[in-house]
């Protein structure tokens, strides 16, 4: 199901634990398995449950619960643009409009090539850059003028 | 002790206890919804929350530990006004749907909206719509708008009944309440959810729009299943059970029943119930009135013993009758000069019978169960035989039992174990013999010699070291123990066991009456539930029984009642394979339709009264027998009511049955050698189990009522040039049976899993017997 990379990341992930709660290791295995997989389909999600010996159900709840875990599958590069109150009150929308006169796509949708992802995120912490966009859940980018948007996806390409 | 104020009362309250517990104890009702004495404290759904002095903002009971000094306000303008603002969120998303909603009349939240919430709702948005689920036959999540997200049912799963098959997935407004990929519930307990559920949104399938909760009648009765002895209140409308619920009893079944005691109730109303006595004539089914059936009968019956000897007829009764039912065919039996008469139909090995020093029964109360520092429980199918004896033990081993397990497959009880054996049934008294060694060994006595030359596997150690350690133990004997060949070694050597780390031996029981069946006399002094097929007798009665499924040997059994000349069968169904070796049907009420009493496996006697009259011509058992005892001119047979039969048995005002002892006289232990060839291992499934349960129709939709398939250990699969095989054939004697196979590693090697009691298995012979396997 999973590469063997990805198990010995989740082993590490589950050594952090005592051996009787290595369902702790939840979060961060379902992690690694969405940076394998791209996202997570249930019977990844019931592989993870199994491999912490945990109710598959009990998966299912985290992975639905946590917005950055993705139940269907994205693009190879998602955008997640957070427009909470201080990015919106400093463009938020428009990177999201200017987004989709660049990709054709708004929030929640893919481009047909499978190469872009645009969602609405929620507060990243980092209102003082407003307007604020996360790639993929792990790169933050500040300050997304058009411009920056244009080099940002030149980037990805 | 802590000091506590609430509404201005004064309590004393134990360290570490919440408001809502100090609350209980003064009398003193707080509104709640998630809150549930059994379960974990979640505190989500925000109902409790009262005034606490100088807490600035109100605080949930149900999660609040009690502090010295404490005051509490739980109708202050405060705690007031957050419970109408609680209330108000909580309706904001769930229909106004009362009149069509299973719960009206029954629902917290309908009680607590008129109690606490406002008078009218300032929504008026569009309210959220939630879809509905299946999730199998018994538990309906088909009006999951009407959830709260309290997480009962969550919690039910993953506490209670040991598997977390509900969850609640998304957040905040888009929570629900779903299975993994629309699974199906399938645990045993799954029923208690529904009645957990604070509101309409699970209800129970085989109940759902039948009746309203005000149209019903409550009566007591007690469960005739397994050994627990559950306490029920059965509802009734217009004579009909409409459904049965828990009552609660916290020395028994607390406040939950199994699906089994809850759902079977649906066979009383099937459409096999039988109505009429029936004579066969020259090969021809009449229906007849009682006064010419029983003279049929006793004609026959005396005839019978006339002519051949009182030692021709034999009767069989299940342990699931009423001890009075128990204790007047015993006296009818007897009358006829008979002493063939058992009630233990599923048991092979009865060479204790005569050795036994008293009634074997649990060994201490069902509540001592959790105070247990470690307990082996042997030759057990644990959770479908009884599953809430399951339950304690799963709650003690979650805190502090050491409970381990010696069984004859891999089903997982879904109990934290301290450890686990599984042994093919031959070698079941080898496998306690292991442990009785390494317990001498532990302790550093003298090894008793009879155990000495088996072999100790680091397995029976660690099960002898919890037994040498703790405080409080117990060695208990499953079902599977009790109808295994070796049923008295497997005792002995327990006994032995128990002499040496001081553990308490004890039967879990295989029916409601099993421990009432010795006590009302319902055990031989000729032959016994074996012997009396095997030496085919002139005449057979048999009491509930439905010998393809209930006996031990069923080709045995129907043989010899196809050669006897007359077979009288009481029983509450038209069974159909009895239409063809029976000579009368002679019908008697079910549980509900009856007096009587049944003694659970810790020896309580729970006496009961019929809730519903008799479906047509059915009569109670004991007034049937008491009349057939008239017909046959037999002394002592005056009785007016069934309480009377009781106290014959019982003395009067009894509490628990008296003789209770699981002591043996006489056994002298020996190991068994390894058995040639292959084994079967026959479990008995839960909906199965007995003539009422093999006709509830929700029940029988469920998974565990799927047509047994033949498990192997891939090993002997391999052995037995089987790999690769989808279905096979297995043998026993003259009869076969076609069934799909499955590899499992949990059944032992040279062991052939196939379960007893379904009618895809009824043609074979003993439950653990030998038994060949070839491909279909």
């Amino acid at each position: 199901m999973l590469s063997a990379e990805s198990l010995k990341r989740f082993d590490r992930e589950v050594a952090k634990y005592p051996a009787e709660q290595k369902q702790s290791a939840v979060m961060a295995c379902l992690a690694i398995a969405q940076d394998e997989k791209g996202w997570l389909a249930p019977e990844t999600v019931e592989f993870v449950a199994n491999y912490l010996g945990m109710p598959p159900v009990a998966a299912w709840e985290v992975a639905t619960f946590y917005s950055m875990y993705e139940l269907k599958p994205v693009g190879k590069h998602k955008l997640t643009v957070c427009t909470n109150l201080p990015c919106a009150l400093s463009g938020a929308y428009h990177a999201v409009e200017y987004l989709r006169q660049k990709l054709g796509i708004g929030p929640g949708e893919t481009t047909p090539d499978g190469k872009f992802t645009v969602k609405e995120g929620e507060c990243q912490g980092a209102c003082g850059d407003a307007p604020v966009l996360l790639l993929n859940n792990h790169r933050m980018c500040g300050r997304m003028t058009p411009e920056q948007i244009d080099r940002l996806l030149e980037e990805c390409k | 002790m802590l000091e506590i104020e609430i509404d201005g009362k004064k309590a004393q309250v134990p360290d570490g206890s919440t408001v809502m517990d100090a609350a209980q104890q003064v009398g003193v009702y707080i509104p709640h919804f998630c809150y549930h004495k059994k379960l974990s404290i979640a505190a989500n759904c925000r109902m409790c929350l009262v005034e606490v002095e100088k807490a600035p903002k109100p605080l949930p009971a149900c999660a609040t530990p009690v502090t010295n000094g404490m005051k509490v306000f739980t109708h202050s303008q405060l705690a007031i006004k957050a419970q109408k603002g609680v209330m108000e969120f909580l309706l904001i998303n769930h229909p106004l749907d009362c009149p069509i909603c299973d719960q009206g009349g029954e629902c917290q939240l309908q009680d607590m909206s008129v109690g606490y919430g406002p008078m009218k709702s300032r929504y008026s948005e569009e309210k959220r719509v939630v879809f509905h689920k299946d999730v199998g036959p018994l538990v309906g999540m088909e009006e999951m708008s009407r959830c709260i997200h309290c997480t009962r049912c969550v919690r039910f799963g993953q506490e209670i009944a040991g598997i977390m098959e509900l969850g609640m997935s998304n957040r905040n407004m888009h929570s629900e309440i779903t299975t993994f990929l629309g699974r199906s519930v399938d645990s045993e307990l799954s029923g208690n959810m529904i009645d957990l559920c604070p509101v309409g949104a699970l209800t129970s399938k085989p109940f759902r729009f039948t009746a309203r909760s005000w149209e019903l009648q409550r009566r007591r009765s007690v469960s005739p299943h397994d050994s627990l002895g559950a306490n029920l209140v059965v509802q009734v409308k217009h004579d009909t059970v409409m459904r049965v619920l828990p009552h609660e009893n916290e020395d028994i079944n607390e406040c939950w029943l199994s699906d089994k005691d809850r759902f079977s109730y649906q066979a009383l109303n099937s459409d096999e119930r039988l109505t009429k006595p029936m004579v066969k004539q020259g090969g021809e089914w009449r229906e007849v009135e009682w006064n010419v059936a029983l003279d049929y009968v006793a004609h026959g019956l005396k005839d019978i013993a006339r002519d051949h000897g009182g030692e021709t007829i034999a009767a069989l009764a299940s342990p699931h009758s009423t001890l009075e039912e128990l204790a007047l065919l015993k006296k009818v039996v007897q009358g006829l000069g008979s002493g063939n008469i058992d009630s233990r139909p599923r048991q092979s090995d009865f060479s204790a019978d005569g050795k036994r020093a008293g009634t074997p029964w649990l060994g201490m109360r069902i509540a001592e169960l959790a105070q247990q520092d470690a307990v082996l429980v042997v030759g057990a199918f644990l959770r479908k035989d009884q599953p809430l004896l399951a339950q304690r033990l799963r709650l003690a081993a979650s805190k502090r039992s050491k409970v381990s397990l010696l069984t004859l497959g891999g089903d997982d009880e879904l109990i934290k174990l301290h450890a686990r054996r599984t042994v093919a049934p031959s070698q079941l008294v080898n496998g306690l013999a292991a442990v009785v060694k390494a317990a001498a060994e532990a302790k550093g006595v003298a090894v008793p010699a009879e155990v000495a030359g088996v072999e100790v596997c680091e397995t029976s150690r660690r099960i002898a070291g919890s037994l040498v350690e703790g405080e409080k133990k117990a060695v208990l004997l499953g079902n599977a123990a009790v109808q295994s060949p070796q049923a008295a070694q497997v005792q002995a050597v327990a006994l032995e066991l128990g002499k040496l780390t001081g553990a308490i031996v004890g039967f879990l029981g295989e029916a409601a009456n099993s421990v009432g069946a010795y006590v009302a006399g319902s055990v031989p002094s000729a032959a016994n539930a074996r012997t009396m097929f095997e030496q085919p007798r002139q005449a057979y009665v048999l009491m509930g029984i439905e010998p393809e499924f209930d006996c031990a040997n069923p080709q045995v059994a129907l043989a010899a009642l196809q050669q006897a000349k007359m077979v009288v069968a009481l029983s509450a169904f038209k069974h159909a394979p009895a239409l063809d070796y029976a000579d009368v049907l002679l019908p008697v009420a079910p549980f509900t339709e009856t007096a009587g009493t049944f003694i659970n496996a810790e020896g309580r006697i729970q006496s009961f009264n019929g809730v519903v009259k008799p479906r047509g011509d059915a009569r109670p058992g004991w007034k049937v027998l008491r009349v057939l005892g008239n017909v046959l001119n037999l002394p002592g047979f005056d009785y007016l009511t069934s309480e009377e039969v009781r106290d014959e048995v019982l003395g009067k005002g009894a509490e628990f049955a008296a003789g209770l002892d699981n002591g043996l006289n006489g056994v002298a232990v020996a190991l068994a050698a390894p058995a040639a060839g292959l084994e079967r291992i026959a479990d008995v499934p839960i909906h199965f189990a007995d003539p009422l349960v093999r006709r509830a129709a929700a029940l029988q939709q469920t998974r565990d009522a799927g047509v047994p398939v033949a498990r192997l250990h891939p090993d002997t699969l391999a052995a037995q040039g089987l790999a690769g095989a989808a279905r096979v054939r297995v043998r026993q004697g003259q009869g076969s049976a076609e069934l799909a196979l499955q590899a499992d590693a949990g059944v032992p090697v040279n062991g052939v899993r196939v379960a007893a009691a379904h009618a895809a298995t009824a043609a074979l012979g003993d439950m653990f017997g030998p038994i060949s396997v070839e491909r279909a």
